[in-house]
């Protein structure tokens, strides 16, 4: 079980919250002027990184706060936690910025 | 007969005697005894059946390394614990065990020819002999494996036993209290570090149990032991768990304990816990989890009496036991003089020292000579004899060319080996931290941490006693100074007679280019050098693979005593380093784990959480059935004396058709949409148009995700212009909070809406039929209830006897309805109020099932039995609901894409079979033609079938390919009992023109 950061709340064990995909996709603001191969890859296409990856998780069961983090998929590393809306911060996977 | 007991010495009690029996037999030892030290002690060394060729097996090992003596000890029928290693259960006053893997008896096992016919049980036999003719699989071989094969029995009845579970935070965790762990613990415990230390025996100490040449600060050292554990019980900053194994090891330093309470007991107190789980947050880990020996690899080196010859000297050592009295030991290093010392100075014969290496350790050399020890070098081991008891070993020797010659038969009772010791780094390798290859000593050791772990003493190589301290005291400092508690480095004076533990892993020389067949890597698999030569002879190079092919360190011993010998092997036959060969990943546990003590508290009633709704105890007191809705108790129909659930459903619905019925639909999900935003959030979430939607009306609304599927439904009325109360589906409500949670936080965060869950802040009670209004009218005030001032799909603030009602004028049954919302407490008085109001109208309660059919009748869809997740709202024949002139909602981007709108996608339609009688299967699938070849081709299913008291006959949805330009059409749906004609129809099957809910 993972220790995730909450930004609102601090460090929390895993099963308080919820994963919510990757990061940083926005829905287009005007879909309709969309060409439907964005459209079908804004919703079906995402990475599937081998490394530093940048996620959404949900505070469910605190804050219940959207929040995103960069996460190390091959060691579970959380390398930082930050507000939605925010950009991921410019970090490498050793955790320097 | 022998006395194979000791006169004096061990940690045993000899003063306070145990009986026990063991397949029927009894026998008796003493307090401190393991089974296995106690049936050894009585010259018992025959106790299981191997799991493939069924040959007999005995005690390898004296821990949790036993991969052989695997028993059942049963209390009572529903008490009895499969594939314990007699190695670690402690003997009670009255244990009852039983040999497992074999029948009729353990000294007779009719399976055995399987060791005969092994020629045909090959490495890889499951996926090779098997495979024809297929259907065989289950019909014949598997039953036959699981029979033969596997390992103990399960109990029989469900266990009674009770199970906690908890977590803990620590700086500092130390697994492992042998002389590292103990000093690790001494130091970061020193520092005021909050310390957990655990370990898998009874008492503390690790194999300094079983040193009696030990001594540290001047005291034996089983007294330091016992008194270093006191001054750690004595401090508030320390827990210490004994009979307590740290099974896996989870990321970012979550360490699974199980605590063991009372299996050792002789009579658990009634109540008292049985196993404890711990789920231990630690800042720091340290791993003292000590090194384990390896067996050597020969021809027959499985057969009972032969032993590890650490094993030998533990239970010599610690238990008083000795294993033999003519005994061969077979070194392949420096460890196993040690055995032969300390056997022979308690009396053994030491018939045959046979060193596989051209040269002993200096120490160990000057000791055997000073014994007059018959040491042999450049020895090999040929085969062994005796039936159910090694009885003599075939030596041989390894010329200096390479050859290997026999030299001779020696009479034995019991073989001790050492192939030298694996440092533990189970734990380590589960924590994904790499391992580093010691050339020095042929060992793996933990290398670089992926956590914040440590290492201590043997398990990365440092096993001299002194050292030993040393290290677990250096690193006990460092661990809980990494945690931020500084404090000195104890150190430890101490000494010990000891020889080395190197050795080289891998099997011993025999003559011949061919493998011999019955020299055991992993004895726990049944696998042996041949297994693996043949599975690098097909072709198998990557070690996970041959481990896969062979199972070697697939058993429940996770390869503790098998891994490192399996790589040995491999590597010589490739001619590579055991580095180059590599090592696969351990996993957990690192020995089994009870389901009970995962399972902990959430069983029976504790289970799951239970919703009930504020009717339960009312509609209990009247019979109803229930069933399981998500986590909710909903009551599924209300049977009156001599009534099945097809009468009462039958009865229900007419009374729904032609009087009244009373639903509690308090299940539905709720949420209050609120802010200046509302009605902008609402637009661009779900697909209706709610800006047309006047204050104290509702509509029925659909939500899609962004893929253009179906989400969600329910009625959405406007309580005010900034105010919106959402129903969602029983199941739906708290995902479809969720995903507005997630658009408004994510996506729309400048919009001003609050969301808030209010599915148990209300009771909703449906009173549903043409005389609703008169039964509900006399109770109701400040709300004209007449239809011209409360139409279909209108709201109002009102009073129900006094409570506050939001009442809602709405049918999900297709007649006059109403929906009376009112604050949970009220629910129940509200609910028996309408119900005696309404007992000279024959009111009459209904459950899920009749709502179901009554719906159905109306071809109402429910989301998630007519949809599945591919369905859009045109597919189910919603899409009059969609506001088509909005730029924008949830989904409609994907509505526009070209598959969405293709012909030929399967649609809601209704179907009537051609035998009224015949009740059609939900999810039974709908062809063209019955007369078509297996497989057919299948163009939709059936969602959704009853029998309906209002139609006089059976009535079915289904979800049909292209199905509205279907109507009118025969197709089928061929069952098993023969092909069922059908017809399909528009899905409204009663009153289509909707003049009843006008009433
Ligand atoms: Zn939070």
């Amino acid at each position: 079980m993972l220790v995730i950061d909450c930004p609102y709340c601090g460090p929390r064990p895993e099963l308080e919250f919820s994963y919510g995909g990757q990061a940083h996709i926005a829905r287009p603001a005007n879909p309709a002027t969309v060409e439907t191969s964005d459209w079908a890859a804004f919703l079906y296409l995402r990475s599937n990184t081998r490394g530093l990856h940048a996620e959404r998780w949900r505070h469910v069961r605190g804050c219940a706060r959207f929040f995103n983090a960069l996460r190390d998929t091959t060691t579970d590393k959380f390398i930082a936690t930050y507000r939605t809306g925010e950009p991921a911060p410019a970090i490498d996977s050793r955790g320097d910025r | 007969m022998n006395s194979w007991r000791t006169d004096g010495g061990g940690r045993i009690d000899r003063t306070r005697a145990l009986s026990f029996s063991f397949d029927g037999r009894r026998f008796t030892g003493f307090e401190g005894d393991t089974l296995a030290s106690a049936l050894l002690a009585n010259g018992v060394h025959l106790l299981g059946r191997s799991f493939k060729y069924h040959r007999p097996r005995g005690i390898l090992g004296a821990g949790s390394e036993e991969p052989n003596a695997l028993v059942r000890v049963v209390r009572d029928h529903s008490r009895a614990t499969p594939n314990l290693r007699a190695t670690q259960v402690e003997l009670y006053d009255g244990l009852v065990a039983e040999s497992q893997n074999r029948w009729p008896s353990l000294g007779f096992d009719l399976s055995a020819v399987n060791d005969i016919l092994s020629p045909l049980f090959p490495a890889g036999f499951y996926y090779k002999t098997f495979m024809w003719p297929r259907r065989a699989w289950h019909a014949f071989y598997e039953p036959r494996i699981r029979a033969a094969a596997g390992l103990g029995r399960a109990p029989e009845g469900p266990d009674p036993d009770r199970y906690a579970q908890r977590f803990a935070h620590c700086d500092v965790l130390i697994v492992g209290a042998g002389a590292a762990g103990l000093a690790a613990a001494l130091a970061a415990a020193a520092s005021g570090a909050r310390v957990i230390l655990c370990d898998e025996q009874p008492e503390f100490g690790g194999s300094l149990l079983a040193e009696p040449s030990a001594r540290i600060e001047g005291m034996p050292a089983a007294d330091w032991v016992a008194a270093q554990r006191s001054a750690l019980a004595a401090r508030p900053n320390v827990t210490l768990l004994a009979r307590t194994t740290a099974f896996g090891y989870f990321p970012h330093n979550l360490i699974g304990l199980s605590e063991r309470l009372t299996d050792h007991a002789a009579a658990p107190s009634a109540g008292s816990l049985r196993e404890r789980l711990w789920q231990v947050r630690a800042r720091e880990v340290v791993l003292a989890t000590g090194a384990i020996e390896r067996p050597l690899v020969f021809p027959g080196n499985d057969r009972p009496g032969v032993m590890l010859a650490s094993a030998g000297r533990t239970y010599l050592n610690r238990y008083g036991v000795r294993v033999g009295s003519r005994i061969v030991v077979v070194a392949g290093s420096d460890a196993a003089y040690a055995a032969a010392l300390d056997l022979k100075a308690a009396g053994a014969e030491i018939v045959a020292l046979a060193d596989v290496r051209s040269a002993a350790g200096e120490a160990a050399t000057a000791a055997a000579r000073e014994a007059s020890l018959p040491v042999s070098l450049r020895a090999t081991v040929l085969g062994t004899s005796g039936r159910l008891r090694v009885s003599s070993v075939r030596l041989g020797t390894v010329t200096s060319g390479g050859a290997v010659e026999e030299s001779s038969s020696v009479a034995c009772d019991a073989v001790l080996m050492s192939g030298g010791y694996t440092p533990t780094v189970h734990l380590f390798s589960q924590s994904r931290g790499t391992l580093s290859w010691n050339a020095e000593r042929n060992v793996f050791v933990p290398g670089k941490p992926a956590e914040r772990t440590h290492a201590a003493g043997a398990c990365r190589g440092i096993d001299a006693l002194a050292a030993a301290l040393a290290d677990g005291a250096a690193v006990g400092s460092v661990a809980a100074a990494a945690a931020g508690f500084q404090g000195s480095t104890p150190a430890f004076e101490a000494s010990a007679v000891e020889f080395g533990s190197a050795g080289a892993p891998g099997a011993l020389a025999q003559p011949g280019p061919t493998p011999p067949a019955k020299a055991f890597v992993d004895f726990q698999n049944d696998v042996t050098t041949k297994d693996l030569a043949l599975a690098a002879r097909e072709g198998f190079r990557s070690i996970e693979h041959i481990k896969r092919y062979t199972t070697t360190g697939m058993a429940t011993d996770q390869g503790k005593t098998s891994g490192m010998n399996a790589l040995g092997v491999v590597a010589d036959g490739f001619e590579r380093s055991i580095p180059e060969v590599g090592l696969t990943t351990f996993r957990m546990p690192f020995t089994p784990v009870t389901f009970g003590v995962f399972a902990g508290y959430a069983r029976c009633d504790l289970f799951d959480p239970v919703r009930t709704t504020p009717t339960h105890d009312w509609a209990r007191g009247h019979g109803a059935v229930f069933e399981d809705v998500g986590l909710w108790k909903r009551a599924r129909y209300f049977p009156k004396t001599g009534e099945d659930m097809h009468a009462a459903v039958a009865r229900e619905c007419r009374a729904v058709r032609t009087g009244c019925g009373l639903f509690d639909a308090s299940t539905l999900g709720k949420i209050e949409v609120v802010g200046p935003d509302a009605v902008t959030f609402m637009n661009r979430l779900y697909v209706n148009n709610w800006s047309t939607l006047a204050v104290g009306k509702s509509r029925y609304g659909i939500l899609l995700r962004d893929d253009g599927f179906v989400y969600d439904d329910g009625v959405v009325a406007r309580l005010a212009e900034d105010r919106f109360h959402v129903t969602t589906t029983t199941g739906g409500a708290a995902r479809v909070l969720g995903m507005m949670e997630d658009y408004l936080q994510t996506e729309w965060p400048d919009l001003k809406v609050w969301l808030t869950s209010t599915t148990e802040q209300w009771a909703v009670i449906a009173v549903q039929g043409p005389r609703a209004r008169e039964v509900i009218s006399p109770l109701v005030s400040d709300i004209d209830l007449s239809p011209g001032a409360m139409p279909h799909m209108s709201v109002g603030w009102g009073k129900i006897c006094g409570a506050p009602l939001l009442l809602f004028r709405v049918s999900f049954t297709g007649e006059l309805g109403f929906e009376l919302n009112v604050p949970a407490d009220y629910g129940r008085a509200v609910w028996e109020a309408v119900y005696s109001a309404g007992r000279s109208r024959d009111i009459t309660p209904y459950g899920t099932e009749a709502m179901h059919v009554l719906r159905a009748e109306k071809g109402y869809i429910i989301v998630g039995q007519e949809t599945d997740g591919t369905a859009t709202p045109d597919d189910v024949g919603l899409s009059w609901a969609i506001g088509k002139a909005k730029p924008d909602f949830v989904g409609k981007r994907s509505l526009e894409r070209p598959a969405m709108k293709a012909p030929g996608r399967k649609q809601l339609v209704g179907l009537l079979t051609e035998d009224p009688t015949v009740v059609l299967d939900e999810g039974a699938q709908l062809v063209e033609s019955a007369r078509q070849k297996v497989p057919m081709r299948m163009i939709g299913h059936v969602t959704s079938s009853y029998a309906s008291a209002a139609l006089g006959r059976s009535i079915a949805l289904a979800m049909l390919a292209g199905g509205r330009a279907r109507i009118g059409e025969t197709l089928y749906v061929p069952m098993p009992g023969g092909d069922i004609a059908v017809k399909v129809t528009a899905p409204v099957f009663y009153d289509p023109e909707g003049v009843r809910l006008n009433g």
